[in-house]
């Protein structure tokens, strides 16, 4: 690799020739501020936070896309710079709502870190302000502009990673705002609900449409039987939330703390993981077998559904029929369990804790349900649990260890790595080798299909038939795989593929990390890495294994992919418009 | 590309009305002027002898319509020129050989 | 004993037009400089042009003044009655004695005579729809002896060796510019040729494209020759459609005699090029935003490094050159380097094209050499200012320049030198000023066009502007507060060094340079509630002078807000805190009486 040398505040460093000075700066140690700065999504130079000086060039250069080059004298912390900074962190504060005190951000906004950082104490250009108002029409996402302060992050996430473009920039100068077209509100945009934009939004004006009321006030009546599912992706993150390092699983402790917020039975979505892997494999199976539409694509994210069903609807016949594991969960709960307890349906309220703002969107769709009852209620992020619990004024960090509550609490390592990207298509291929051949699978660990390539591909032989297999996370890889399968490049059989980029663990429900921290550490990877540990420490890691769901399907369900299989656990997708406005 | 270029020698030598046909030239009024002309020189039956034609700005937009009129004795620029001065400048200085100084660029 | 008689017409129509005042003001600079006993001033009657008055005749020598004013009175008494020379700015014009005198043909005025046109050699010359008018002016020849007889090392050479500097208005030299993108090894280059001229009054690149569009696509031809590319754009506003039509048809004749398409003069090499529509927004006559609207996104400007050089349109090394720029190309290659180098100062070759604007007698285009002192273009190209008023500053650069006051006017106009007092070049529009223009509002002006074509993309551009603007408005109500300046200062400094794009970095230029050259009107307008030039109405004071005042009740009866009230035949008085300046009592008096400060 080719290198450079150069002195950055007074220390050389050598770095690689395509670094940018921000890059380089961190390995001398010393941390530029920035703020639209967004690694490998948003680097613009825009906001002109990042900027220094480099001797010999024309004027301040933004650090964040400013090449290294060999030579080069840096200087990134001069007293004129500092001011610049300031002036310009003021200007933005001159055009922002600044209700900090109750902003969803506090404390965790990028512009109130550096405004402290540096030193920030005034308002001196205060004027008129951006005539905003709020988008809270849809069901997953909110946006408020008057905390909006134009860095794009949001528009290069949908444009750009998520290949959707519901966003952009419309309008010029002080009155440029960031939306959907004309105006219009997010619901009536091609808006998948993914949430990627809220993760990558360093202040308030974006966040998940928050259902903690209506969680609590279900808690609070008395009639009211309120039973709570998480996903796996949220013991891989909700630790984060109370200070714990990124990668930490808390399984345990989510688990008591949902107990002391009052839920009456506390199960895991890894349960309806594992019953959607073999519901889904089945189904595979019969597609390879009867010669059915091929390549049978999951359907377990609510994002990538409905992205597929706005921009692929030529590919709705390969979605695999099966729910997502959630609203498996929740149509169990409402009928084995309901009828195991002996308790009226309706008077059940299911909550589902998701990484995700698109289950949102899910949860109300009207075909999800059962005898006219939402299959789950309501849905909750990671997040939003985290201010449960802190509301509540539990201890999270010193809590102990609990057991999920048993018939719908049993999971195995094949459930629990669905979280991350290649996670179901790994846990499936387990259960589809074993029911094909009959033979065991030794060595469950299927690598290839791991980590954190845009699109990995890999085979496997069942039988004597060579089953072609492909995963892709993130929209915009989708769109890049489904394209080469329209047009004949590749061919599959089998296609996992889940709206965010990194699968579950770096859903938009997810806590939200800075643009600094996200630049030194592969969040996907990181995260990662606590289900794959816990997948390795479990005794049972193929679904078809776990217990629970053979004694669901011996008393309940019948056989797998059966009658009454398909009529609580599978659903249908439909086209829909891009906008659903009329002009 | 000789030929061409023989093009400018041949031109020099006949009488050529060259009107002024950028934006500036067009908005106030050069269409209808150059239109003018080339009627009046077609009455006039000198359309063999006398070349009617456009050109860009040349710089003086505030008197503009500008018309050139080049003849072997030289130049002569006509400003603010309307379809009315047109029919004298073609009567009066075309066809009668006296410049009408009234309406040149000295004596606007 | 009495040398001279001063005759001043008090007819009514003169009278209107002050000639009172002005015979007061003669009278007592005639005391003042103690001539009061050698020259008798006299009132006339009518002379029958009233048009022209006040008028003014000097005996003995029947010297005719028109048009003057109380403040030309100083320099007639200075210079004439103390002197003896005629102030010939004021004297009538006779239309009989012109018709010997004046100049039939363009060529011989003043305004012409002092040009040096290259760049619009064939403007007005040649027919523009007209190829062979072209290749009859020598039109193509420099592309036949670039592509016949010069390697692409040479032609880049001959233009670096020329001086000459992108016309757009960085002024960055045009030879080093081709060198970059000669330099970089790519599959495909290419050509741009920035046509997005946005500048409020600026029309220069709209000429030539209008005019002479083929010198444009010559050389972006030789241009893509010297640095390898084959593909060549015209961005140009959609504003323009003579131009794009001219270009359209040029483009088509210039493929026709296989001056554009493959290879050219039998030479191997191919060059196309093609047109693209500008809709409107003035950053995108940012290179960087330009190519970002040519890719077909938003158009707004990107960072550089990388320039455009290295990675420029859809990736490729690309050169981008102003229609100006391109326009000088061929004459370059077919006179050479010497020639160009011969015109122009030190550091700035060649010519510029200016678009003259504002309180000028002769508004229009025109093309001087470098270090043409200002005072060159505005009293002798520019045939001074109308209405006899003072020369108080120009403005240069447009939105991104800054004015230029009249202790500088003997400053000669070029790159450096602009840059130097606080202005800069730009793409060529040059506004005069006079007496009667506010400072702040000018800087007011330009900077709300800023505003307004902001793209929104970095903060200090977006936002910082605006609050500029804030101030200025603020200002320009009576309602600026101490240490207004200072702030402006301080904003307009920052947004300087920090904004993303040129357009950004020059914003506050307007502002910082009125500041700089009269801060004094911008102390007037905070401290003193008032604006010196009587432009800003929410600081204009309207009252009745009741000398003049016959009591006609007219203005009374035409305020919109009753705020003037009086008897008939006696003094009308104007109640200030009713009035809302709207300047219809001034506007119906007959005679005069309603006065603004």
């Amino acid at each position: 690799m080719n290198t450079v040398t150069l002195t950055i505040d007074g220390v050389k460093v050598t770095v690689p020739a395509n670094y940018t000075i921000l890059e380089a700066a961190r390995e001398a140690n010393v941390n530029i501020p920035t703020l639209c700065y967004l690694k490998d999504v948003n680097q613009i130079g825009a906001c002109r936070i990042c900027l220094v000086e480099v001797k010999g060039a024309r004027g301040l250069q933004a650090a964040c896309v400013s090449p290294v080059g060999d030579g080069m004298e840096v200087k990134t912390n001069t007293e004129k710079l500092r001011k610049y900074r300031r002036f310009n962190l003021e200007l933005i504060l001159s055009n922002h709502n600044r209700e900090c005190t109750t902003c969803i951000r506090s404390n965790s906004c990028e512009l109130q870190t550096l405004c402290s950082q540096l030193g920030v104490n005034d308002y001196p250009y205060d004027g008129e302000k951006s005539v905003t108002k709020v988008d809270d029409v849809g069901p997953s996402i909110v946006r408020d502009n008057s905390k909006c302060i134009v860095c794009r992050r949001c528009v290069s996430t949908c444009n750009n990673i998520q290949d959707i473009g519901a966003i952009g920039v419309s309008q010029r100068g002080f009155k440029t705002t960031i939306g959907c077209i004309y105006g219009k509100s997010l619901a009536e945009s091609p808006c998948v609900n993914c949430g990627q934009c809220i993760t990558a939004c360093p202040v308030g004006a974006l966040h998940e449409k928050e259902n903690i009321d209506d969680v609590w006030a279900a808690l609070n009546d008395p009639n009211k039987h309120v039973v709570v599912q998480t996903a796996p992706a949220v013991r891989a993150t909700l630790g984060e939330e109370f200070g714990l390092p990124i990668g930490t699983s808390v399984t345990g402790k989510m688990v008591a703390a949902l107990r002391r917020l009052g839920f009456a039975k506390v199960f895991d979505t890894d349960f309806g993981a594992d019953l959607t892997i073999v519901e889904e494999g089945t189904e595979l199976i019969h597609r390879l077998k009867e010669g059915g539409v091929l390549p049978m694509i999951t359907s377990c994210s609510p994002g990538w559904v409905k992205y597929c069903e706005t921009f692929y609807p030529e590919f709705i016949p390969n979605l695999s029929s099966c729910k997502s594991p959630h609203e498996m969960t929740g149509a169990i709960i409402k009928s084995y369990y309901a009828e195991k307890a002996g308790i009226d349906p309706k008077d059940i309220y299911v909550v589902s804790i998701m990484p995700c703002t698109a289950k949102k969107f899910e949860a109300q769709r009207p075909e999800l349900s059962n005898n006219g009852l939402q299959d789950v209620d309501a849905v909750l992020t990671v997040r939003e649990l985290a201010k449960m619990i802190k509301a509540a004024g539990i201890d999270f960090a010193r809590l102990p260890d609990e057991d999920y509550d048993k018939l719908l609490g049993e999971s195995t390592g094949a459930g629990v790595i669905f979280g991350a990207t290649g996670g179901v298509m790994e846990a499936a291929l387990r259960t589809v080798y074993e029911l094909v051949t009959g033979k065991t699978l030794e060595n469950v660990d299927l690598t290839a299909v791991r980590g954190t390539d845009g699109i990995k591909e890999a085979e496997i032989d069942l039988n004597g038939k060579t089953v072609r297999v492909a995963v892709a996370h993130g929209t915009g890889n989708a769109s890049k795989l489904l394209d080469m399968v329209k047009n004949g490049e590749k061919q599959y059989d089998f296609i996992e593929i889940m709206g965010c980029p990194g699968g579950c663990v770096t859903g938009g429900g997810t806590p939200i990390r800075s643009a600094t921290e996200v630049s030194y550490i592969d969040l996907k990877r990181a995260r990662a890495k606590a289900l794959y540990n816990e997948d390795r420490s479990k005794a049972k890691r193929k679904s078809h294994e776990n217990a629970e769901l053979k004694q669901l399907y011996k008393d309940f369900l019948g056989e797998f992919g059966g009658h009454k299989a398909h009529e609580l656990l599978h659903t249908h997708y439909q086209k829909r418009d891009k906008y659903t406005f009329e002009d | 590309m000789k030929d061409k270029v023989a093009l400018r020698e041949e031109g020099s030598a006949a009488t050529r009305i060259v009107v002024g046909m950028a934006t500036c030239g067009i908005a106030a009024g050069a269409r209808p002027v150059l239109n003018t002309f080339v009627e009046e020189v077609s009455k006039a039956g000198l359309l063999d002898k006398v070349m009617v034609t456009q050109t860009g700005c040349i710089g003086i937009c505030q008197y503009e319509p500008v018309v050139e009129v080049y003849t072997p004795s030289g130049k002569v620029t006509y400003v603010k020129v309307t379809p009315e001065k047109a029919k004298r400048i073609v009567e009066e200085h075309i066809k009668g050989g006296k410049v009408i100084t009234e309406y040149t660029i000295g004596n606007k | 004993m009495i040398r001279s008689h001063v005759l001043i017409c008090a007819g009514s129509g003169c009278t209107s037009s002050k000639s009172l005042y002005v015979k007061e003001a003669l009278e007592k600079e005639l005391v003042r400089h103690h001539l009061e006993d050698e020259i008798k001033v006299v009132q006339t009657g009518c002379f029958g042009l009233c048009a022209l008055g006040p008028i003014m005749i000097i005996y003995p020598e029947g010297t005719f003044y028109s048009m003057v004013t109380v403040e030309d009175v100083p320099e007639i008494v200075e210079e004439h009655l103390l002197k003896g020379r005629v102030v010939t700015r004021l004297t009538y014009k006779d239309p009989a004695k012109e018709e010997e005198s004046g100049p039939t043909s363009l060529s011989d005025t003043l305004f012409f005579k002092k040009q040096k046109r290259v760049a619009l050699r064939n403007c007005g010359v040649i027919n523009p729809e007209n190829i062979d008018e072209y290749i009859a002016m020598d039109g193509y020849t420099a592309l036949g002896k670039v592509l016949t007889e010069m390697t692409p090392e040479q032609v880049i050479q001959v233009i670096k060796d020329s001086g000459l500097r992108g016309r757009g208005g960085g002024g960055f030299p045009t030879g080093m510019k081709w060198q970059f993108a000669a330099n970089n090894q790519a599959d495909q280059k290419y050509v741009v040729c920035n046509a997005d001229e946005g500048d409020p009054g600026a029309f220069m690149d709209r000429s030539i494209l209008e005019g002479d569009p083929h010198s444009v696509l010559e050389a972006m031809a030789i241009a893509g020759y010297a640095i390898g590319a084959n593909e060549g754009y015209i961005y140009v506003r959609a504003e323009y459609p003579i131009a794009i039509q001219r270009l359209q048809i040029a483009i088509d004749q210039a493929r026709k005699y296989n001056l554009l398409g493959k290879n050219i003069f039998n030479s191997g090499f191919d060059f196309d090029i093609y047109l693209r529509f500008g809709a409107g927004a003035f950053v995108c006559g940012e290179e960087t935003a330009l190519l970002t609207s040519i890719e077909g996104h938003r158009g707004e400007p990107r960072p550089r490094p990388p320039f455009p050089a290295v990675k420029g349109l859809f990736g490729k090394p690309t050169i981008i050159n102003n229609v100006e720029t391109y326009a000088n190309i061929p004459e370059i290659i077919n006179k050479g380097a010497e020639w160009f180098q011969a015109m122009g100062t030190e550091k700035s070759k060649g010519t510029k094209v200016f678009a003259l604007g504002g309180k000028i007698r002769h508004t229009g285009l025109v093309e001087i050499p470098m270090g043409t002192t200002l005072r060159e273009i505005v009293y002798e190209i520019g045939g001074g200012i109308p209405g006899g008023k003072k020369f108080k500053a120009a403005q240069t650069g447009g939105p991104s320049g800054g004015c230029i006051p009249a202790s500088l006017i003997d400053t000669p106009v070029d790159y450096d030198t602009l840059t130097a007092i606080g202005s800069m070049m730009g793409s060529g529009g040059l506004i005069v000023m006079d007496e009667d223009n506010c400072m702040v509002d000018i800087a007011k002006f330009f900077l709300r066009f800023t505003v307004d074509e902001s793209c929104g993309k970095c903060v200090p551009c977006r936002i910082g502007t605006r609050r500029m603007l804030e101030i200025l408005d603020r200002i320009t109500e009576g309602k600026g507060e101490e240490g207004d300046i200072e702030k402006l200062e301080e904003m307009g400094y920052s947004i300087k060094a920090t904004a993303l794009c040129g357009l950004g970095q020059t914003a506050p230029n307007p502002v910082l340079s009125t500041i700089r050259y009269f801060r004094d009107e911008y102390e007037a307008h905070i401290k003193e509630k008032r604006c010196p030039a009587h432009v800003c109405k929410a600081l204009a004071q309207y009252s009745i002078n009741p000398e003049l005042c016959k009591g006609c009740s007219l203005c009374a009866k035409k305020c919109p807000v009753g705020a003037i009230s009086g008897e008939l035949k006696k003094t009308y008085v104007i109640d200030v805190s009713k009035c809302i300046k709207c300047g219809v009592c001034m506007e119906v008096c007959k005679f005069g009486a309603v006065e603004k400060k």
